[in-house]
This record gives C-alpha cells, structure tokens and sequence, in this order.
C-alpha cells in the first residue's frame, strides 16, 4: 500500500512520465483511426475485397490498371478539377472584395460581417435540401422570379451544362463568409503605420492596396488558397443532396465517385485504389502551392 | 478665380466618392439579401400546407400560417430519432475531444518529455490527411469491432482532434512560465497544475473549440451516414439526406426539419457570435 501510493506520488511529480499519459489518449485514437487506415487503405488497393471485409484476393496492380482505363473515374476527376477550380477563386475574390468593404469597424459594417458569416456555420447538407427547392423549375421561386423580370430559366440542377455551375455557385455562397472572417483577422495584423507612412508619401488607396494590403496579406491568402482547395478536391455534401452526381454524372465528384464504389457497389479493393489516386494528387497540389506560396513570400 | 476652380474639383471628388461608397453599400446590402434569403425562405416554407408550398405563383409567405409541417415531421419520419442522435453524437464527441485535446495541447506546450516533437509533427500531420483515404478501413474496422450503428462506434474515432490540439497548445504556449513553478514550489503535482492552474485559465478558448467540435460534428454528412446502417441511428443530416433521396419530397415537412437541424446552431451564433468567429479566425492564424 505504502509502496503503490509512493508510485504514484513518484508518477503525479514525474513531468516526463505525466506528459506522454497525457498525450496519450489522443495519440491512440490517431493511431487507430487514422494511421492505421492510412495504411490499410494502401494495402487494400491491391486486394479485391467484398463488402464485410471478407473475401481478400490478392491482385497486385490489377485496381490501378482497372482505374487507368475507368472513363468514370476520370469523368470524376474532370468534375473535381472544375468544381475546384471554378469555385476556389470566386471564393477567395469574393471573400477579399467583401473584406475590404466592410474592413472598417462600423455598426453596418458589423451587422454585413454577421449576416455573410451565418451561412458558414450551418450544415452544407441542410443548406443543399433548401437550394434544391429555391432552384426547382417547377415549383421553385428563383425561376419564378426570373421569369416576371423576362428571363428564360434553366432547370439548374437538371440541365447537364448548368448542374456543376450551380453546384459551384452555391458552394461560393456557403463558403465565402468564412474566409471572409480570416481574411478580416489578417487585416488586422497589418501595423497601421504602414498606411499612415504610405499617406505622407501620397500613396493613393490601390496603389495602396497592391502594395501594402496584398503583399501583408499574402500568408493568410495563400494558406486560405491551399486549404480551399485542399477542400474542395474532396466535395461531396452538396453534390451528394442536390444531384447524387446527375445528370449523366455530369456533377459526379471523386469522393462521391469513392462512395458509391465502395459503399453501393461494394467494391472495397477498386474504392481505396480510387481514393489513394486522389489523395496523391491532393497531396501534389498542396506540395505545388506552399512551394509557390513561399517563393512569392520570398519576392516581396 | 484659380482656388475656387480647385475648390470646386474637389468638392466633386468628394462627391464621386460619395456616389461610389453609395453603390458599395448597395452591392453589400445586395449581397446581404442573397445570403439571407434562402433561410427566410425555409422559415416561412416550414409554415405551409403541403398544397401551399407547390401552388402557382410561389410566394414567400404563407397563405396560412400551420404547424401542420411541425407536427407531421415527428410521425411521418423517425425525427425524434434523428435529433437525439445528434445531440449524443455531436456533444459526445464534445465533451470527449475536449478533454483530450486539451490534456495533449497541454502537454505540447509546458511537459518535457522524450519523443515530443515527433510525436507533434505527427499529430499535425494528421490534419493533411483527408477523409476519404480513410474512410474504406475505417468503415471495416468499426465493423469488426461491433461497433458499427452505434454511439460509440461514432464518437470514439472523433475523440480527439488534431486542429483541437494544436489550438490549446497554441493558447498554453501563450500563458507565463512563472505559474507552475510557483505551482511546483508549493508542493502541486502535474495533474493539479493542469487541473487547477491550467485548465480553468483556458476558458475562452475550451469554448471555441467546443463549439468548433459541436457544429462541425452536428453538420457532418458523410461519417455518420458511412458508421450508421439504420434509419434509427442517424443524426440529422444523413437522415434528412436520405430521407429526401428516397421519398416523394414533402416540402413543407423537409424545411421543417431543416428549421429545426439548423436552430441550435443559429441560436448559439445569435448569442455567442464572437466565440464561433474566434474559433475560425485562429484556424486561419496557423498559416
């Protein structure tokens, strides 16, 4: 008795000891849950496995060579690619141009920053159920409206050229306060002396603008560009409810391409090859912009 | 002659100014519409009949006002399931996360021990990662585990979360040396400090994150709807989502539902703005 309580007092004093306890836990979960899966995705890609997890066989590059010649898989791609990269910088030049509107501390300014942000905190999937009927084209008010002011509407999410624009569009609309909030939080770090500095100098307000606000900018864009992006390759929430990747897959992301592989299809072994494929291009692309990022950062 | 003519150049620049932040405040008051008008919309919507919502011309406000929508959801689909799933979901993880992500940031940031740095690195890393790599082995372990369709099964992959270490690691790194040493002087044990010292100083930012945790697991689609299999089990989300997919679309009783999935939030946000916006602001800071 006396010698386990000593233990323990030893343990409770024991900064070495009682930092790994605490790290403990959270490294468990990782370990499980992600690093673990990680690897087996990996491993997976070379089995052919049905749904429970039964029934390995092993088949080398078979899921790779089956996935080369997939025009779905990379129909897939395209639609990521586009929606990605369509809707990133709408984001991001939205997301600025609002910022610097509202940049100045004011009531109405304030009570826009509120308004723009709302749409951020709340589920993507609830968000896509009322857009859905918002641009119905029967039923739907949008077009409704359109149609008074003379407009000849589209079924926006039946028609396979606007399907991934209004998917976009609608990402954009969700999206843009939130970057909005970090943009605002890096104007903030800008030391107002600058201005002041540049004011004496006559400066006017874009030369201002493109030579102070960007370049102090800069980390905070760049790391909103790369996670943005980061993001959008894996979108599947809105496409999932407005579309479920109609029509004629046409909207059909990557990881609504991985989901129905895996979890309609069954297809556990071809799924994960598909996953890992985006996951190495995710991963080239992030590479790709904080190498940029940073040689921008350089020549400033 | 010559100053009235600059004078009056300038006074129209001012002018000009003046129109341009006019319009400015036009296009933001426009934009401001736009983003408010779909939740006006379903507000309004969950107040409909059934033959109101679909009748030619739309309009925004109901003919009638009925809580038929509200009253229909609980019957009409297992909503009341849905809702309990995602509170013991999305505060399960919560509390859980929480907890943990504080006693690692913690440790991160005041503890000397041997391995830190790579086992942060390694912590950070797992923010690259996205979801869908994982999810496949995730889906089969859960699995094998019996663990699928249940509470557990849900909260325990989300019990800790690497944005959550870093950010309480941040705030840690932030408080004064002088505090456990004083604390070490006196005779308190690690666990005290922390206890004690640490945790209840860190008040501020355990609330952002909880709501951070909160509304990123109440919004979530896609792992609940992998980790659930039947329709008594899932949270909101997943269960609106393959609810629409699979019925002839009630439309009142959707926007309803939505109304209801989304109130908490919105209410948390009316009340407690500044902890989500500084929640978001700090995960831009990390860059």
């Amino acid at each position: 008795m006396q010698l386990t309580s000593k233990g323990i007092r030893k343990f409770v004093n024991d900064q070495r000891r009682v930092g790994v306890f605490f790290v403990l836990p959270s490294l468990t979960v990782f370990s499980i849950f992600v690093f673990l899966p990680l690897v087996v995705t990996v491993i997976f890609s070379f089995f052919s496995i049905d749904l429970m997890g039964g029934n390995f066989k092993f088949t080398g590059l078979d899921n790779y060579a089956k996935l080369i010649g997939d025009s779905r898989f990379w129909n897939s791609l395209g639609n990521t690619f586009y929606y990605t990269f369509v809707s990133v910088p709408l984001q991001i030049i939205l997301a600025l141009l609002v910022t610097l509107a509202i940049e100045r501390k004011t009531v109405f300014n304030a009570m826009l920053k509120s308004v723009y942000f709302l749409p951020a905190i709340c589920s993507m999937t609830i968000i896509s159920i009322i857009w859905t009927f918002i641009l119905d084209n029967d039923i739907g008010i949008l077009n409704y409206y359109l149609r008074q002011i003379g407009i000849n509407a589209v079924a926006w999410l039946k028609e396979p050229a606007w399907a991934m624009p209004t998917v976009i569009l609608v990402g954009v609309w969700k999206t843009f306060g939130f970057n909005m909030v970090i943009f605002l939080a890096g104007l903030q770090g800008i030391p107002i002396v600058y201005y002041e500095a540049a004011q004496i100098d006559g400066a006017g307000n874009i030369k201002q603008f493109f030579k102070i606000t960007l370049p102090m900018l800069m980390p905070t864009l760049g790391f909103v560009a790369i996670t943005s992006v980061i993001n959008s390759f894996q979108v599947f929430d809105q496409v999932f409810v407005m579309t479920r990747g109609g029509p004629l897959f046409k909207t059909e992301t990557t990881v609504q391409y991985v989901y129905s592989r895996a979890f309609e299809a069954y297809e556990l072994g071809y799924a994960s090859s598909i996953a890992e494929a985006l996951f190495l291009i995710i991963l080239i692309c992030s590479i790709v912009m904080l190498k940029s990022l940073r040689k921008s950062e350089e020549s400033f | 002659m010559q100053n009235s003519i600059a004078l009056k150049q300038k006074l129209r620049l001012k002018q000009k100014d003046k129109i341009i932040s006019l319009l400015i405040k036009l296009v933001l008051v426009c934009i401001a519409i736009v983003t408010i008008y779909p939740f006006v919309w379903m507000f309004f919507t969950s107040f409909k009949l059934e033959s109101d919502v679909v009748k030619f011309p739309p309009t925004i406000l109901p003919s009638k006002f009925v809580l038929k929508a509200y009253v229909d959801i609980w019957k009409k689909i297992p909503f009341i399931s849905y809702y309990k799933n995602s509170i013991i979901f999305a505060s399960g993880v919560t509390i859980i996360s929480l907890l943990f992500d504080s006693m690692s940031g913690y440790s991160f940031a005041r503890l000397k021990f041997k391995g830190k740095n790579i086992l942060f690195v390694a912590v950070l890393c797992t923010l690259m990662i996205p979801f869908h790599v994982t999810m496949i082995p995730l889906f089969v372990e859960i699995t094998r585990m019996g663990l699928l369709n249940s509470y557990a099964g849900l909260i325990i992959p989300r019990a800790s979360n690497a944005f959550g270490i870093f950010m309480m690691r941040q705030f840690f790194i932030t408080l004064p040396k002088d505090l456990e040493e004083a604390a070490r002087i006196d005779g308190c044990n690690e666990f005290k400090i922390y206890r004690s010292i640490m945790l209840p100083l860190c008040k501020p930012a355990l609330i952002s994150l909880g709501i951070f945790h909160f509304m990123y697991n109440w919004n979530d689609l896609l792992y609940p709807m992998l980790l659930t299999t039947t329709n008594e089990m899932r949270p909101i989300p997943a269960g609106l989502a393959l609810f629409m997919g699979a019925h002839v679309i009630e439309y009142a009783l959707l926007m309803a539902g939505a109304c209801l999935a989304l109130a908490p939030i919105i209410i948390a946000y009316v009340f407690a703005q500044r902890y989500f916006i500084r929640g978001i602001a700090m995960t831009g800071l990390k860059g």
